[in-house]
Formats: structure tokens, C-alpha cells, sequence
């Protein structure tokens, strides 16, 4: 009996107290916009917009956080991916036209389903062509990290032009995804609750891969002591390499949500998301997908809220939030303790 | 001399063999031509001041640094160029001076990735838990909530789960209470009597002692010294010419 209890200490001390401040903060705010926004159905509008918003914004910031927590790799080249991986998506839900009008919801399920998947294999293998070509030379060195990763965002915005031209390109919602669902007063967009399904099963899919599977555990381990990982025989570029293209395939994923939720794409979206995406990686604790999760929930929210209480202050407010919880956690809510 | 280093094995050659190593890190030149055997079935002692170069002794031959120049052969074969993990693969197990646990995944994690060919012996397992009770206890604990004696006791174990040639530990008895180092050092003695070749870096001079076969001392980046451990042991003079036991204080 006192062995269970030590242990439940021993929990304790491990991280569960800061998870839980963590979420706790996220009520707060919940709560404080409640009193802000005084209206009930009014605010579960806007909680939903912001947890869509969230599990986007976490979906496009995982990988990343994740290949900076390993081998201390500064990718400034990933809104690339999300630009990409939005093109192809939306180029494949174009071409399957009549799959989106369509009045069933399966089928529009469908189409998207096949722009995600496809969007989501051109940019893990371009993520592979990425690593090799333009990060694996820069290993180690963080300013030429920056500077050839924001080069390499440069040439693949320049691709897309090329490409598809330099028009952004409307994309319409799939039929039965159009509108919202509306319960009295309560107005539920219908894609912000598929925003919000796909991420959590992402989050689901993630947290069970990197607590359950030999591959996860290296990774943590590896965020943690890359050295030691190596020490015990297990080559760590090559998990680099592996979480570099998931990295890569997820932040496709994001692109092509994202687009759908803007109905319209530009080679510089991935770019201009990249602002909310840092912040949450940085909210988050460099090298944690927990706490990247629970500072994109917090930077989602936040953004809603503040857009509709002061439409002009919703960046600006995810910054103050970064700055407040920087103040209060120098190294971001969920911090990975580096043993190197 | 080498023939009485080897206990009367003097055929045999080393199990690993630093032979003129230089290690440079950045542009500081750390180790100065390391000559170093270690003899299949013993526990060799590398004593030494602080900064000495141990530890970068340990991590040149598990290739965390790569040597400027000279040779490391270890059953018969070059190590020097390999990367980490396959220095590993060939049977080279390390205790880091810092220990190297992962915090966030549980001692049963931490453990079931050392045991990197396969699912864990259960007759490793038993015995690592008769010696380190602590481990059982806290098996699905976060490694990181562990205390520090038990944080020494899960890196020995790591390295001893899977099979291994040879075992590298560097000061495993750094800030621990005395209760527990006494368990480390009776988990070492039942390691060697099963066989083990160990390399130890080791700062407590009685636990050095009573575990170390022969003895390498380091200064400055070179060996200076290589004996048994029993004669350092019962040379006062030497030792205080070799490691400045109690002359620091005075000088
Ligand atoms: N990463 C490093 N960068 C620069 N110098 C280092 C580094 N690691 C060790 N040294 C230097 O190398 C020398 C030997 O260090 P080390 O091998 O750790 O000694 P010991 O383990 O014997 O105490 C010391 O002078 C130390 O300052
Ligand atoms: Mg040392």
C-alpha cells in the first residue's frame, strides 16, 4: 500500500502537475470569456471556433515541435509543407467535383478523405526529399538552419506559383459540410465539429503511438538524451528522419483542413500560419506534443475569444498569451527536462 | 608486467585496446595519446583527478567523440569511425557520469529499450530486482521521479539487460549516500563473479578497492599509471602521488 502511494507521488512529481495547470489555465480562460462574451450560446459558438481552430493549429505544429525536441533542428521551412499539402488536397478535392456536390455526406466525406490522404503523401515524401536535401546538411547549426530552411519556403512557394499559378484559388466546403447545425441559439459551424473530431483522433493517435510503441518511446526518449538513445544502440538520425516526414504528412493535413476552413488558398498561407503555429510550439515547451496540444487549445481559444470581443487585438493577444505564459513558465507549460 | 595484469592469461589479448588516442573537442586537445587495456573478465579501475579526461576516455570509445588519432580495437576490430550505435550493437554498454535516464517514460520503459534485441530475460530481470529492490517498486513510475541512488541503480541495470562484452561505468557513486553505494557496489561484485569486463571511472577510493582488478590512473590526458589495484591499494605514497589523495590540502 505504501508502495502505491509513493508511486502516485512519484506521478505527481512527474509532469502531472504541470498538465494540470495546464488545463486548468484552459478553463480559466473559458470562463473568463464567459463572463467576457455574458452570452451562453454566444460562446459556445465561439469556444467551438476556437477548439477547431486549436486541433488545426496543433495538427500543423506537432511534427515540428517534435523535430526540434530531437535533434535541435530550427525548421523554419515547415509552412511549406502546410502551403503544399493545401494544394494538392484542394487540387484533388477540384478533381473529384462531383463528390463534393454531392447531397450525401459519405461521399463528401470521401472526396476529403482522398484530398487529406493524397495532400498528406506528396508532403511526407517531399518532407523526406526536404530533410536530405536541404536540413540534413545543416545538422547542428542553427543560424544556417534558419536561413537555408527559409530558403528552401521561398523556392517551394515559388514551385506552387509555377504550379498552380499565382491566384489564390477558392475551394468551396463539400455540400453537407456547408452551414452549421443550430440548437436554439446555439450555432454549431458543421466543419468546425470535423475540424474538432479529426484532431482529437489525431491527438488520440499520437499520444498512443508515442506511449505504446517501441518507435514512440525512442522518440521521446530521444527528445529527452539523443546521446543516450544512440548509447543504447538505436541510430537516431534515422528516427529523425521518420518524424520528419509524419512531421511533414501532418502539417500537409493541416494545410488542407485549413484551406477548407478558409475556402480559399494561397501560396503563403503556410507562411502566415507559421506565426500561431510558433507561438504554440514555444506556449507548448519545445520538444512536447502534450503541451503542444494544450498551448494551440489555448491559442485557439484565446483567438476567438479576443476576435470577437476586440476584433483587432486577436494576434496581438495570442502574443501577450505567449509573453504571460513565458513569464510564468520560462520553458513553456509542458517542458521537456533535457538529460544531455 | 603485462603478464601480471593479465593473471597469468598472457596470451589472451585485450577485450579493448586504446593504443595512442587522441581526442580533440573543438579545438581543445583533450586527450593526449591514451594507452589503455582492458583484460576480458576483470574490472578495470581509471582513476584520475577531475578533468583528467575519463569521461572523455568513455565517451571517445562509445564514439560520442570521434578520435583525432590513434587506435581502438575491441575484440579484434577497429572502432574508431563507427557511429554510436553500432558500437553498441557490438556489445559496448554505458553508464553515463550523468546517468542518461529518461525521466519522462517509467522505469519499465526505460528498461524495455535498453533490452534492444527482444522482449527482457526474465532471469536478468529477477536478479536486477533482487539487487535493486527499487526497481520492482517503482516499475511504472516516471524514471524522472526516481531518486538519485535509484536513478544509478536503473542506468546499471539498462546496461546489464541486454547482453553485452563490456561495460562502461562512469562514477556511479557520485553524491550518493553511503547505504546505497554500498549496494552498488555489492550489485558490481556479483556482476564481475558472473564474468563481466568492466571499465570504471570511480572517484570513492574505497569502493574502487574493493571492486577494481587493475587500475589505469589518467592525468592531463594520458595514463600515467597502470598496476594492480591491490598494490595501488596498499601504497600510500603512490597513491598520494598519483591522485593527491590528501596532498590537495595542502598545496
Ligand atoms: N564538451 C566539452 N567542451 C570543452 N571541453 C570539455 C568538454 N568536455 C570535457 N572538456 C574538458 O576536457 C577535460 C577532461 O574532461 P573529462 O573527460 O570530463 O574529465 P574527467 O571525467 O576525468 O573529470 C576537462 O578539462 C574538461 O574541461
Ligand atoms: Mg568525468
Amino acid at each position: 500500500m505504501s508502495g502505491s502511494f509513493e508511486s502516485l507521488l512519484a506521478r505527481l512529481r512527474g509532469g502531472d502537475g504541470a498538465r494540470r495547470s495546464g488545463l486548468l489555465l484552459i478553463v480559466a480562460l473559458m470562463l473568463l470569456a464567459l463572463a467576457g462574451v455574458g452570452s451562453l450560446p454566444t460562446w459556445i459558438t465561439l469556444t467551438l471556433a476556437g477548439l477547431a481552430m486549436g486541433m488545426m493549429v496543433f495538427i500543423m505544429a506537432s511534427g515540428l515541435t517534435l523535430v526540434f525536441g530531437l535533434m535541435d533542428v530550427l525548421n523554419f521551412g515547415h509552412g511549406a509543407f502546410i502551403s503544399l499539402g493545401a494544394f494538392v488536397g484542394v487540387s484533388v478535392m477540384a478533381a473529384l467535383g462531383p463528390w463534393m456536390e454531392s447531397a450525401s455526406l459519405a461521399v463528401n466525406l470521401a472526396a476529403v478523405l482522398a484530398g487529406a490522404i493524397i495532400g498528406m503523401v506528396v508532403t511526407g515524401l517531399f518532407g523526406y526529399v526536404f530533410e536530405r536535401l536541404v536540413v540534413m546538411p545543416v545538422y547542428g547549426n542553427h543560424l544556417k538552419q534558419i536561413l537555408i530552411t527559409m530558403g528552401g519556403l521561398i523556392v517551394v512557394e515559388q514551385l506552387i506559383y509555377v504550379v498552380w499559378g499565382p491566384d489564390a484559388i477558392p475551394i468551396p466546403r463539400p455540400e453537407t459540410l456547408k452551414g452549421a447545425l443550430t440548437f436554439g441559439d446555439v450555432v454549431l459551424e458543421k466543419y468546425r465539429l470535423l475540424a474538432v473530431a479529426v484532431g482529437l483522433v489525431i491527438f488520440a493517435t499520437m499520444t498512443a503511438v508515442l506511449t505504446r510503441t517501441k518507435i514512440g518511446l525512442l522518440v521521446r526518449a530521444g527528445v529527452e538524451n539523443s546521446e543516450m538513445v544512440e548509447s543504447l544502440g538505436y541510430p537516431v538520425t534515422r528516427l529523425f528522419i521518420a518524424v520528419f516526414i509524419a512531421g511533414s504528412a501532418l502539417a500537409g493535413l493541416g494545410g488542407v483542413m485549413w484551406g477548407l476552413y478558409e475556402e480559399v488558398i494561397t501560396a503563403h498561407m503556410g507562411m502566415s500560419v507559421m506565426v500561431m503555429v510558433f507561438i504554440v510550439v514555444i506556449i507548448g515547451g519545445l520538444g512536447s506534443v502534450e503541451g503542444c496540444f494544450l498551448g494551440a487549445l489555448l491559442v485557439g481559444l484565446m483567438n476567438n475569444y479576443v476576435a470577437y470581443l476586440a476584433p483587432k487585438m486577436a494576434l496581438g493577444s495570442s502574443i501577450l498569451l505567449m509573453v504571460v505564459i513565458l513569464m510564468w513558465r520560462p520553458e513553456g507549460l509542458l517542458p521537456v527536462a533535457k538529460g544531455r | 608486467m603485462s603478464d601480471r595484469l593479465t593473471h597469468g592469461t598472457p596470451l589472451r589479448p585485450p577485450l579493448l585496446s586504446l593504443s595512442g588516442v587522441h581526442t580533440h573537442i573543438g579545438q581543445y586537445h583533450i586527450l593526449q595519446g591514451v594507452d589503455l587495456d582492458i583484460p576480458e573478465g576483470q574490472l578495470t579501475m581509471l582513476l584520475g583527478r577531475n578533468g583528467a579526461g575519463k569521461t572523455t576516455t568513455m565517451r571517445t570509445i562509445m564514439g560520442l567523440w570521434q578520435p583525432s588519432r590513434g587506435e581502438i580495437r575491441f575484440d579484434g576490430a577497429g572502432l574508431a569511425g563507427l557511429p554510436t550505435p553500432e558500437i553498441a550493437r557490438r556489445g559496448i554498454a554505458y553508464v553515463p557520469e550523468n546517468m542518461g535516464i529518461f525521466g519522462a517514460l517509467t522505469v519499465q520503459e526505460n528498461m524495455h529499450l535498453a533490452a534492444r534485441s527482444g522482449p527482457m530475460d526474465s532471469a536478468r530481470l529477477d536478479w536486477l530486482f533482487e539487487v535493486f529492490p527499487a526497481l520492482k517498486k517503482f516499475w511504472k513510475s516516471p524514471a524522472g521521479s526516481l531518486s538519485g541512488g535509484q536513478k544509478q541503480m536503473l542506468a546499471i541495470a539498462r546496461a546489464v539487460i541486454e547482453p553485452s562484452r563490456l561495460l562502461l561505468i562512469d562514477e556511479p557513486t557520485k553524491g550518493l549516500a553511503p547505504a546505497i553505494v554500498s549496494a552498488l557496489t555489492g550489485a558490481i561484485l556479483q556482476l564481475k563473479s558472473f564474468g563481466a569486463t568492466i571499465l570504471m571511472v570511480e572517484q570513492n577510493f574505497a569502493m574502487a578497492r574493493a571492486v577494481g582488478d587493475t587500475v589505469a590512473v589518467m592525468d592531463d590526458g594520458r595514463i600515467v599509471h597502470r598496476g594492480l589495484m591491490a598494490d595501488l591499494a596498499a601504497d600510500k605514497a603512490l597513491q598520494e602521488r598519483l591522485l593527491g589523495l590528501s596532498m590537495d590540502m595542502h598545496q
